[in-house]
């Protein structure tokens, strides 16, 4: 059977992590938001900024890693919007976050467009290019699967721990999860649901944007419209998948990515000749909403999420 | 505690006024708390008591006035200089997250945000401690959402003295305790007062407050007026300080039970996440009588509120309405059987907020006649409906098409009391029904349901005050975890004993296992 | 900071912020402009001269506002009863369908009796792609939210397997689209010689519908109560599952209209690129009109001129077109601000 011959190879896994490199940033950037209790439907927008904005900074002289940072903080100033659109002024996360959506992708094409008015096909830029990880590259079928990627990919291997870590074990992931369930035990405690929750949403917003730009940066060399595609609302119903908690969002993202390389290796079978391609593009979005349908039942929504505080209301 | 009288001022307010928008909820109050004192601070809903702590606290800031903790002036509106000052404060809804564990919650906010650490071992040996020292038994690592009430309340007490708080403000800490539970909290005070820490401890049931206090101040309409030693004083006077007047007591003329309307029989509902189900409940409502139904919330008094309003089905047993078995169950079932419904809270379940009067007087009848015909609304005829509600019930308004948020908690009340009533219902279910009234409105709700019993309808009261169920109710029910006590008729209980049953005593063996 | 309800705004308070909203949205414009390095004041005037400038400019704005009107209409339906239905496109594509499927001759009706029969099938399409998201709602709790979005991915894919396979047109030259319309199933013009059809007066005619149904009919205040309150119009026995599918199958209904008339009215074939997200674009339609459904004409009038004018004017004046999502997105979030803060004033203490 073709599909056992698939998941043997190397390159099949190897193009399942980096498929999920990306949709874990921006599933982690959700979940810290979330887990605030704030919901980001600005996500698609944030990404598709960040894809643009990293990539541009490169194309015009500056390091991959400045490139990443220049994404970050763009992403973080549409956090910024939304978070204080949302959490002091308590407007819908809806209408806020499809707004958002809107607007940082728009921001993104406008700018684009001004600055290369002409071009046909966008221009290329020298991505992140693959680091061996001596020794762990050598065990066979992980080792090229996990250890022979870009340092991004790594990085947000290395964040899943990080987010886990803070989430549980720092006072500050306290104070982030109380926030998102009973905004009013953390006001009682002499701090400020408020600032806690703008920065969830902003850091999260930066950790979005980086998801964009792995895709300029890491995974394709140039930007497209319509690249992001949305992966950022695949990332909302991850994060459901996961019970917003890090490990299981991320593992679900590893899981989404397989399918998703799956899927386009099977087009080249002679599956893929009977079935028209269209279907098999359709899996990654048809597979999100089994995952919402799956979990709905036992999820544990944070109590608040979506419930705007105002200081001294209870 | 005669010595307290020169003991050290720990806390002083002076001059604090407060007002939203043209109400005063509080007017030039002032007031000294010295060390190793139980000030109660009394007065009616409405009275100004919670916003005046929660300007002490910081939660909210004061237009005029200063709060000044150990001789020094708070920052206002910063609580977390009240925290550091040693105030500590246990609201009156809990401020946990269900989330987290018991152990999570006392730490939240109490290292620097961004500290790498929690630090929790030595939390843990903190906490275990105080347990021990102030009699407040609770696992640390047990997960809040899965606490009882008491427990919970044990929770926000550690939190409190977990940051090493020399006063303690406790808002209505009793209204959601059982009689035994209540008298473990006042052992707890004690313990803290004689470590020296102060209390202030609000509430509107005057047997506590003559039991805890040294020193009672009472609050009316947003104004301190009155402040006595708890030695020099009796319930009855402190009941008119409160009110301002005599209160009448509502009597209730003797009057035979007529035929049972509702019966339940061996009833079983699921549980609804925390809230427990009922279990094998045995219930018979008789026209012309209230049953009283006493318990500490969150005992199944949601469930058995939600089989009767229609919104829960039995998994289990039989119920029988007017001599019938209902077919189908539902709302619009219930109302269709005559029974009248007014929910526990009134801004969430019984009104639409953003509704005018008139759309909200036609929320269980738009669908019929003459408000609706054929799919479309009559809003005129919805409109003298609303009227004749407003002018039989008294509901002070600015007119039907005024929008409900705009009123306070008693029209609202009387609103929706004219909008079940007005269908002449047979059954009553009333959830509730005075939480968070003034003394108005209580005597205007209360003497509504008496009439409606002498006219012959079966009332059901669900009230967790039980003073309020024992005054207005022909015969008594005890809810415990689901089960429901054996009716005791009035008068052949006395508190301490309904106290009993509240606490899980004298059910039979597997629902005190629970 | 803290914010505290008004009971009663005053009317400057009601009519000044949203006015100031946009004119912080003609700021922002006059912004990217000068970004552009073009004269912002001939940016704006551009803009307003290709949107209404002559008649066929003002021609092309109400054909541009028609689709826009039915997503702005579904999009107002639904959130009226707090059913997040952003899947609008995916709906308008419904309609688009079974409008090119039915127009190409396989029912032998008369004009009068065609068009009516497609409109209708095209709503049922669009009714029941909503009906799935709004059951996994009301039956397991499924946030609509991201069902719906991820629908619009699925249904162009459909489409885009569609006019490759069973529905491609064979004289189409290898282009992804459907054969044309026949002329029975096409909607006719309003006058003969201007480019406006018939499409437009159903949009209105809809427009004055949804009011109707929201005062005046027993099914409009079951959305309102379900939309204000959920749990207050259980309690009170209103169904609301069945009032959200009710709300569904409507704004479903609606959003197909968008693509039926587009069809029908204007393109005569189907074909990918058929909606420049006219569903998306109604969420923004909607909430400038408050969702109020006769304010959606206005909105979507509005709306349609700035994207028409933003066309012309980058034409002339080299500023990107997207300018004017850029701009729609400002009105929509300043907005949404200005409303919040007409209702409620900030205290910093």
């Amino acid at each position: 059977m073709e599909i056992f011959d698939i998941l043997l190879t190397a390159s099949f896994w190897a193009a399942a992590v980096r498929i999920a490199s990306p949709l874990i940033f921006a599933t982690l950037g959700e979940l810290i938001c979330e887990r605030a209790g704030v919901l980001n439907l600005g996500i698609e927008g944030i990404m598709v900024i960040g894809a643009f904005s990293g990539w541009m900074a490169v194309y015009l002289g500056a390091p991959l890693w400045a490139g990443v940072g220049v994404a970050m903080l763009a992403g973080m100033l549409f956090g910024l919007l939304h978070a204080t659109l949302t959490v002091p002024f308590g407007l819908s996360q809806h209408v806020v976050g499809l707004g958002v959506t809107l607007l940082a992708s728009a921001v993104a094409y406008f700018a684009y467009r001004l600055s290369l008015p002409e071009v046909t096909s966008p221009p290329k830029i020298v991505p992140f290019q693959p680091v061996e990880i001596p020794g762990l590259s050598q065990i066979p079928l992980i080792g090229p699967a996990f250890f022979n990627q870009t340092p991004l990919t790594y990085l947000a291997f290395v964040l899943i721990a990080v987010v886990s870590i803070v989430l549980y074990r720092t006072p500050l992931g306290l104070a982030l999860r109380a926030a998102g369930e009973n905004p009013a035990s953390v006001e009682a405690q002499g701090l400020s649901v408020t600032a806690i929750r703008m920065g969830a949403v902003i850091v999260g917003s930066g950790l979005m944007a980086v998801g964009g730009a792995f895709l300029t940066m890491s995974a394709f060399s140039s930007f497209f419209f319509e690249m992001v595609n949305g992966r950022g609302w695949i990332c909302i119903a991850l994060v459901v998948f996961g019970a917003w908690r890090p490990g299981k969002a991320a593992l679900g993202a590893l899981l989404f990515a397989a399918f998703d390389a799956l899927q386009v290796r099977l087009q080249q079978t002679p599956l893929g000749a009977l079935v028209p391609y269209q279907v098999f593009l359709m899996v990654p979005y048809i597979l999100s909403i089994l995952a919402l349908v799956l979990m709905s039942r036992r999820a544990e929504v944070p109590a608040a999420l979506m419930v705007p505080f105002n200081k001294g209301e209870r | 505690m005669a010595q307290a009288e020169a003991a050290e001022v720990v806390l002083r307010l002076d001059g604090i006024t407060k007002r939203f928008g043209p109400l005063v909820a509080n007017n030039a109050i002032g007031f000294e708390l010295r060390k190793g004192e139980v000030i109660a601070l009394l007065g009616e809903n409405g009275a100004g008591k919670t916003t005046l702590m929660n300007i002490l606290f910081g939660h909210y800031t004061a237009d005029e006035g200063t709060v000044e903790v150990f001789g020094q002036t708070l920052p206002p509106g910063h609580p977390r200089a009240a925290l550091a000052a040693g105030v500590g404060m246990v609201h009156q809804h809990f401020t946990l997250a269900d989330n987290m564990t018991v152990l999570e919650n006392i730490l939240l906010g109490t290292r620097p945000l961004l500290s790498p650490r929690l630090d929790a071992r030595a939390a843990r040996v903190k906490v275990a401690r105080l347990s021990e020292d102030f009699g407040l038994s609770v696992h640390p690592d047990a997960r809040v959402g899965t606490l009882s009430v008491g427990e919970r309340q044990r929770v926000e007490i550690l939190k409190a003295l977990y940051r090493d708080a020399r006063i303690l403000i406790l808002d209505e800490p009793t209204a959601v305790l059982t009689p035994q539970e209540s008298s473990a909290l006042f052992g707890t005070l004690r313990k803290a007062v004689a470590q020296g820490l102060s209390v202030i401890f609000i509430s509107h049931k005057l047997g506590e407050v003559m039991e805890i206090s040294s020193r009672v101040l009472v609050l009316r309409h947003g104004k301190l007026v009155g402040e006595v030693a708890t030695a020099d004083t009796d319930r009855q006077k402190l009941a008119e300080m409160m009110v301002g007047a005599e209160i009448a007591a509502p009597r209730l003329a003797e009057r035979e039970p007529g035929p049972p309307l509702l019966t339940l029989s061996n009833v079983d509902t699921p549980r609804r996440g925390n809230a427990p189900g009922l279990s094998a409940v045995n219930l018979t409502l008789r026209a012309g009588q209230i049953t009283g139904l006493a318990g500490v919330s969150g005992n199944g008094q949601a469930a058995l509120a939600a089989l009767i309003g229609g919104l829960e089905r039995p998994v289990q047993g039989g119920m029988e309405l007017h001599g019938d078995v209902p077919t189908d169950w539902s709302p619009r079932a219930a109302l269709a059987a005559g029974i009248a419904r007014i929910p526990e809270d009134r801004h969430k379940t019984g009104t639409v907020s953003d509704f005018t009067l008139t759309e909200n007087a036609v929320l269980e009848s738009y669908a019929e006649a003459p408000y609706s015909r054929t799919g479309w609304m009559d809003w005129r005829a919805a409109e003298d409906f609303a009227r004749k509600i407003i002018e039989t019930y008294d509901v002070r308004c600015p007119g039907p098409s005024a929008r409900i948020r705009l009123l306070s908690g008693g029209n609202m009340q009387k609103l929706i009391l004219g909008r079940v009533l007005e269908a002449n219902p047979k059954i009553i279910l009333a959830n509730q029904p005075v939480r968070g009234l003034d003394i108005g409105a209580v005597t205007f709700v209360q003497n509504r349901l008496i009439a409606a019993r002498d006219d012959g309808a079966a009332v059901l009261l669900i009230s967790e005050d039980l003073d309020e169920v024992m005054a207005l109710s022909d015969v008594i029910h005890v809810i415990y975890e689901g089960h429901l006590s054996p009716a005791f008729k009035r008068g052949t209980m006395s508190p301490a004993e309904l106290g009993q049953w509240m606490a899980g005593h004298g059910f039979g063996g597997g629902a005190h296992a629970a | 900071m803290r914010l505290e309800p008004i009971p009663n705004p005053s009317a400057l308070r009601s009519i000044g912020l949203p006015a100031g909203a946009l004119v912080l949205t003609v700021i922002v414009a006059s912004a990217l402009a000068l970004l552009a390095g073009a004269n912002p004041f001939a940016t704006l005037g551009l803009i307003l001269k290709g949107a209404a400038g002559s008649k066929f400019a003002l021609l092309e704005t109400l054909n541009r506002a028609t689709p826009l009107i039915f997503t702005g209409l579904a999009i107002a339906v639904a959130f009226r009863a707090k059913l997040w239905n952003i899947g609008a496109e995916a709906q308008l594509y419904a309609g688009a369908i079974v409008t090119a499927l039915l127009g190409t001759g396989i029912l032998p009706l008369p004009s009068a009796l065609l068009i009516p029969v497609i409109a209708l099938a095209a709503m049922l399409a669009g009714a029941l792609i909503l009906l799935g998201p709004v059951l996994l709602k009301t039956r397991l709790g499924v946030d609509e939210v991201v069902t719906t979005l991820l629908f619009n991915f699925i249904m162009l894919l459909f489409v885009s397997y569609l006019l490759e396979g069973p529905m491609k047109d064979p004289m189409g030259m290898g282009w992804p689209k459907s054969p044309a319309l026949e002329k029975a199933a096409r909607l006719p013009r309003i006058v003969d010689g201007l480019r406006l059809h018939w499409g437009f007066a159903l949009a209105l005619l809809s427009a004055v519908a949804v009011w109707v149904i929201q005062t005046r009919t027993t099914l409009g205040y079951e959305i309102r109560a379900v939309g204000l309150n959920a749990e207050a119009a259980r309690f009170a026995g209103i169904p609301v599952g069945r009032v959200m599918v009710k709300t569904a199958l409507l704004s479903g209904g609606l959003a197909a209209l968008a693509g039926f008339s587009e069809v029908a009215g204007l393109k005569g074939n189907l074909t990918l690129d058929l909606s420049p997200g006219f569903g998306y674009t109604g969420i923004i339609v909607a909430m400038l009109a408050l969702l109020n459904p006769l304010g959606v004409v206005v909105s979507a009038i509005f709306v349609a001129g700035v994207f028409v004018g933003a066309d012309s004017m980058s034409r002339a004046a080299g500023v990107p077109t997207y300018i004017a999502d850029i701009l729609m997105a400002t009105a929509l979030l300043t907005m949404v601000l200005a409303l919040k803060l007409t209702r409620t004033r900030i205290r910093w203490r």
